[in-house]
């Protein structure tokens, strides 16, 4: 009746997970009671869950990505924490049992939950408003795609208290994550995890590069698009080519699984380097995937602050596009020890390299956009900066990796954990978040406050440097990764230091955490108001209407006449809004269950699929194609916004303008 | 607040490209064999090459970051420029050549840093023969011409040259010797290949750089290079042991347990390795010298598939 599962599978006898699970009921019953005391769940279920406007679920994602930057932060201290204490015979407080699946669950959540929701989020947020389009082309898909990222999400976390999490590392390489060698449930739950969230990934990608192919504002040509719109572009052509390889390689895991099938296990045929070189077919692409958007943040910050508009946009975008070329063409130098030939090794170790050449480019395109700029120091700028400085040690660490005879050494040890933290957040993360604080008061109508910002992001420069340095250092004196003790008292001093540097980030997400209290607190102060919709005198379109937007962005689609266009019509004296009409109804999509209904479907299928329970199973999937029958029938899923309704929404917006004027 | 943050910019900046350099302590840029020599001053030459762009990107972005700053109403400010042709040739010319030059430097090391390369040694030193096994959670070693074996122990002549030929019973294990040099992975049902040579006598640490699973952590053994005396006796101490290796003891070994002491087997059956190998492939295992597929006639296959 419950397939695998009984009640042993509660891992009553592991205090902190019981702790974690008490906390968790705890602060769930008090948030869920809060909900129903103010009387909200109306208003969250017809404002946001059901909702398919782009802004909206730009908020959800990053909601989501914040989560789960708690969930795999915590993570992260808790193995800093053990190797600061499991040396010398002391086992530490973590038995490898619980280790290895934090260590499992930390990447899957960072790489799957944080960064790529983080980034969803932001695409959602940007890319509409800056070509001038109303929604994305799919407003139904988009709404299912964040579903389909949240329930997985919840799967994750689920395994927590009912189970155990797959214990093979993030990317759950074969013969280790086969039924031989890993048994139980965890393995299971990482695939299901990875295909339900992958479905809405790759939904995400397809449905940005058709909004951009299609949906640009009239007279926005390819060149005359945000470099932030560009990233957006290479991005999902990467998701749309990558994703579908990376749901097959788990796919064909999960048929050696359940069907005893051979694709990769040690006998009958199977050949594990099958599994990494599919796996990494898409892994590689997957952290471009991740910081190209990035650098189109930066791309945007960087102007805006320095009052300049972008040093060399032209290669800016070439170089992106080599980049989404290129990011093809390295996957093995991830396993350069499995002992291919020195040609092989050459060829991917040389391609590699020459992804240094455009992204170096870049990088000097920032500095000289800061060249005989007026640079003002708002909180984005320093998180600018500190990426400046980190990526280029992280590229230099990259390139030496890069070098097969190096990698013969460095391969697999701290080095290339310091390595990937060193690109991942000195790139990825500290451009997501000063893309959070540039765009935040265009997603809410007010300013993120600052100090609380400069502190959060020193608190993470330095912590950053302090937790990973340390991991370079231990890398050069052979420590490998994913050790859960060890006895060398070379290591010690160093993963001490580690130690304390994940004190120091944790610090910085207090801070991030104090930024976010203290500017909803003060989101009413005059200062911090977003009257104008551009408070940072922008560039592109997404600067030229209210903060936060209309629900349909534009009132009067804008016409582009240059690269910047709402700069250019600043400065020409073009009403970006055309503002005072004539105004005509405006068509929208409806907001929907249906994909609040597929994904809580898919989590039953997925939950049920893990511990065998055939029957919910067949539940879940009969649910989750009769909702998508359903709403296929359903012809209901448009509305217009009456044109009078539109001048008035626009008159009073036009009015506070006018009135900010005059002051 | 703008000065002190590029003051502490440019400290930290500074420490870590300092400590990467500061490398001479540290077990893998302080080398006992050429293969490692041979890593470390690739290490040292690519790091060198690429602090030329890197270190004045870092000094550039600080400086402009902190020249063009706003309260600097002294400073030049271009509000509308945004393209220079001189400034674009130098941002991709640089960096251009730089990895041209790495280039070539990597597709020479790849051919003389080949794990599979044979080393050369002095005319009159035969090289030693060592078949590694990566186990649930210990390494067996097989010295076929000396007929031995020994699990997490390994012993090795200095200035000989030693040919590992490396597989897996189990999962997928990465096979290290920080001090020595370059690692390679051990596969179940396939055979890789390394070659490494010990210059100084020493004992250093090996260890699976490739997680494996509940034992891994353990998963170590220590690398004796000694000189060929002292070799000869220790392997005439593991040819007193009272344990040896064959069809019947195999499968003991080869089950899963954790920090495995070291283990020394007086006999071992020959071609023990071939048949490990030969089990996950129908009986077959590849002859390294023609390339062909030979079917394994030895009476330890029937020890096997019954995982």
């Amino acid at each position: 009746m419950l397939g695998r599962l009984s009640l042993s599978a509660i891992p009553f006898d592991v205090p902190i997970l019981v702790g974690t699970f008490a906390g968790v009921v705890i602060i769930g019953l008090a948030v869920l009671g809060l909900i129903t005391y103010l009387g909200k769940w109306g208003y969250l279920w017809k404002e946001w869950f059901t909702s398919v406007d782009h802004k909206r679920l730009a908020v959800m994602y990053i909601v989501l990505a914040l989560v789960a930057l708690f969930r795999g932060f915590a993570d992260a201290i808790m193995m800093r924490t053990q190797l600061a204490l499991a040396y010398a015979g002391n086992p530490g407080y973590l038995p490898p049992h619980h280790y290895d699946q934090i260590f499992s669950a930390h990447g899957t959540i960072m790489i799957f939950f944080l960064a790529m929701a983080f980034m969803t989020g932001l695409f959602n947020f940007v890319v509409p408003l800056q070509i001038g389009a109303r929604d994305v082309a799919f407003p139904f898909l988009n709404n299912l795609s964040f579903w389909m990222t949240a329930i997985a999400f919840i799967l994750v976390n689920v395994s927590l208290f009912i189970g155990e999490f797959s214990q093979c590392g993030w990317l759950a390489y074969p013969p280790l994550s086969e039924s031989q060698f890993s048994p139980g449930v965890g393995v299971d739950y990482y695939i299901w995890a990875i295909q339900l969230s992958g479905v809405g990934t790759l939904l995400t990608g397809v449905n940005f590069f058709v909004t951009i192919v299609k949906m640009r504002a009239p007279g926005m040509t390819w060149m005359k698009m945000p470099v932030f719109t560009w990233t957006a572009f290479c991005a999902s052509i990467l998701i749309m080519v990558s994703f579908p390889v990376l749901t097959v390689a788990v796919a064909l895991l999960g048929l050696d699984r359940y069907f005893g099938m051979h694709f990769f296990t040690n006998d009958g045929g199977g050949n594990q380097m099958m599994y990494l070189n599919l796996i990494w077919a898409w892994g590689h692409p997957e952290v471009y995937i991740l910081v190209i958007p990035a650098f189109g943040v930066f791309s945007e910050v960087v102007p805006a602050f320095s009052k300049k508009p972008l040093f060399g946009y032209g290669t800016m975008v070439y170089a992106t596009c080599a980049i989404m070329v290129l990011s093809f063409l390295v996957w093995v130098h991830h396993f350069f020890t499995m002992g291919a030939g020195p040609d092989v090794n050459a060829f991917f170790g040389i391609a590699t390299m020459v992804i240094s050449i455009p992204t170096g480019v870049k990088l000097f395109n920032w500095m000289f956009t800061m060249y005989k700029g007026r640079i003002e120091y708002h909180a984005c700028m320093y998180w600018v900066i500190g990426f400046m400085v980190t990526f280029t040690i992280g590229g230099m660490t990259g390139v030496m990796m890069a070098i097969p005879g190096a990698d013969f050494v460095l391969h697999n040890s701290l080095f290339l954990i310091a390595h990937f933290h060193n690109v991942i957040i000195g790139g990825v993360y500290f451009g997501y978040i000063a893309g959070m604080n540039f765009w935040f008061p265009k997603v809410m109508g007010f300013k993120m406050n600052e100090s609380w910002g400069i502190r959060a992001f020193w608190f993470w420069f330095v912590g950053f440097y302090f937790a990973f340095v340390p991991l370079y250092v231990v890398g050069f004196e052979g420590m490998t990764r994913r050790l859960n003790h060890y006895d060398n008292p070379a290591w010690y001093p160093w993963l001490l230091v580690a130690e304390v540097g994940a004190v120091l980030i944790l610090l910085g997400i207090v801070c991030q955490l104090t930024q976010l209290y203290v500017t909803i607190r003060d989101r009413n102060l005059p200062q911090n108001r977003d009257v104008t919709g551009d408070p940072w005198n922008g560039r592109s379109l997404e600067w030229s209407t209210s903060s936060p937007p209309p629900i349909y962005n534009f009132a009067i689609v804008p016409h582009v006449h240059e690269l910047d266009a709402f700069m250019h019509d600043k400065e020409n004296g073009i009403d970006t809004r055309c503002a005072g009409g004539p105004y005509e109804a405006i068509h929208m999509p409806k907001n929907t269950a249906a994909g609040l209904l597929v994904g809580g479907f898919s989590l039953v299928f997925g939950f049920a699929a893990v511990w065998y329970i055939w029957w919910l199973a067949a539940i879940g999937l009969i649910g989750v194609i009769g909702t998508v029958i359903a709403r296929s029938a359903n012809k209901d899923i448009d509305y217009y916004i009456p044109a009078d309704e539109v001048a008035r929404i626009e008159n009073e917006h036009s009015r506070k303008l006018m009135a900010q004027a005059a002051e | 607040m703008k000065n002190k943050l590029l003051a502490r910019m440019a400290r930290l900046g500074g420490l870590s490209s300092a400590l990467l350099l500061a490398g001479c302590e540290l077990d893998v840029l302080d080398p006992k064999g050429p293969v490692g020599e041979g890593v470390k001053s690739l290490i040292l030459t690519s790091t060198i090459a690429m602090l030329i762009v890197v270190v004045p990107t870092i000094i550039l972005s600080l400086y402009f970051a902190w020249h063009y700053r706003q309260s600097n109403t002294s400073a030049e400010y271009l509000p509308k420029w945004c393209h220079s042709n001189k400034i674009e040739l130098i941002i991709w010319g640089v960096p251009t050549l730089i990895i041209i030059f790495l280039a070539v430097i990597t597709y020479q090391t790849c051919h003389s840093l080949d794990p599979y390369k044979p080393l050369e040694a002095e005319a009159n030193t035969k090289p030693l023969h060592v078949e590694v096994v990566a186990l649930d959670w210990k390494w067996l070693f097989i010295y076929p011409e000396q007929g031995i074996a020994t699990v997490n122990q390994l012993a090795i002549p200095v200035n000989t040259p030693i040919d590992f030929v490396i597989t897996s019973d189990s999962v997928m294990n990465s096979f290290f010797i920080p001090r020595l040099g370059s690692m390679i992975y051990a596969m179940a049902g396939m055979q890789t290949q390394l070659h490494l040579l010990a210059s100084e006598p020493g004992d250093y640490l090996g260890e699976s750089a490739n997680y494996s699973g509940r034992g891994f952590s353990d998963m170590k053994f220590r690398t004796l290079a000694v000189s060929g005396d002292e070799f000869n006796a220790w392997v005439e101490k593991v040819k007193s042991s009272s344990e040896q290796l064959d069809a019947q003891t195999y499968p003991k070994l080869a089950a899963p347990s954790e920090a495995n002491p070291v283990e020394y087997f007086s006999h071992v059956e020959t071609g023990m390795f071939d048949t490990i190998v030969a089990k996950y492939n129908n009986g077959m295992v590849m002859d390294k010298k023609t390339g062909q597929m030979l079917q394994m006639q030895s009476a330890m296959s029937d020890m096997n598939m019954k995982e």
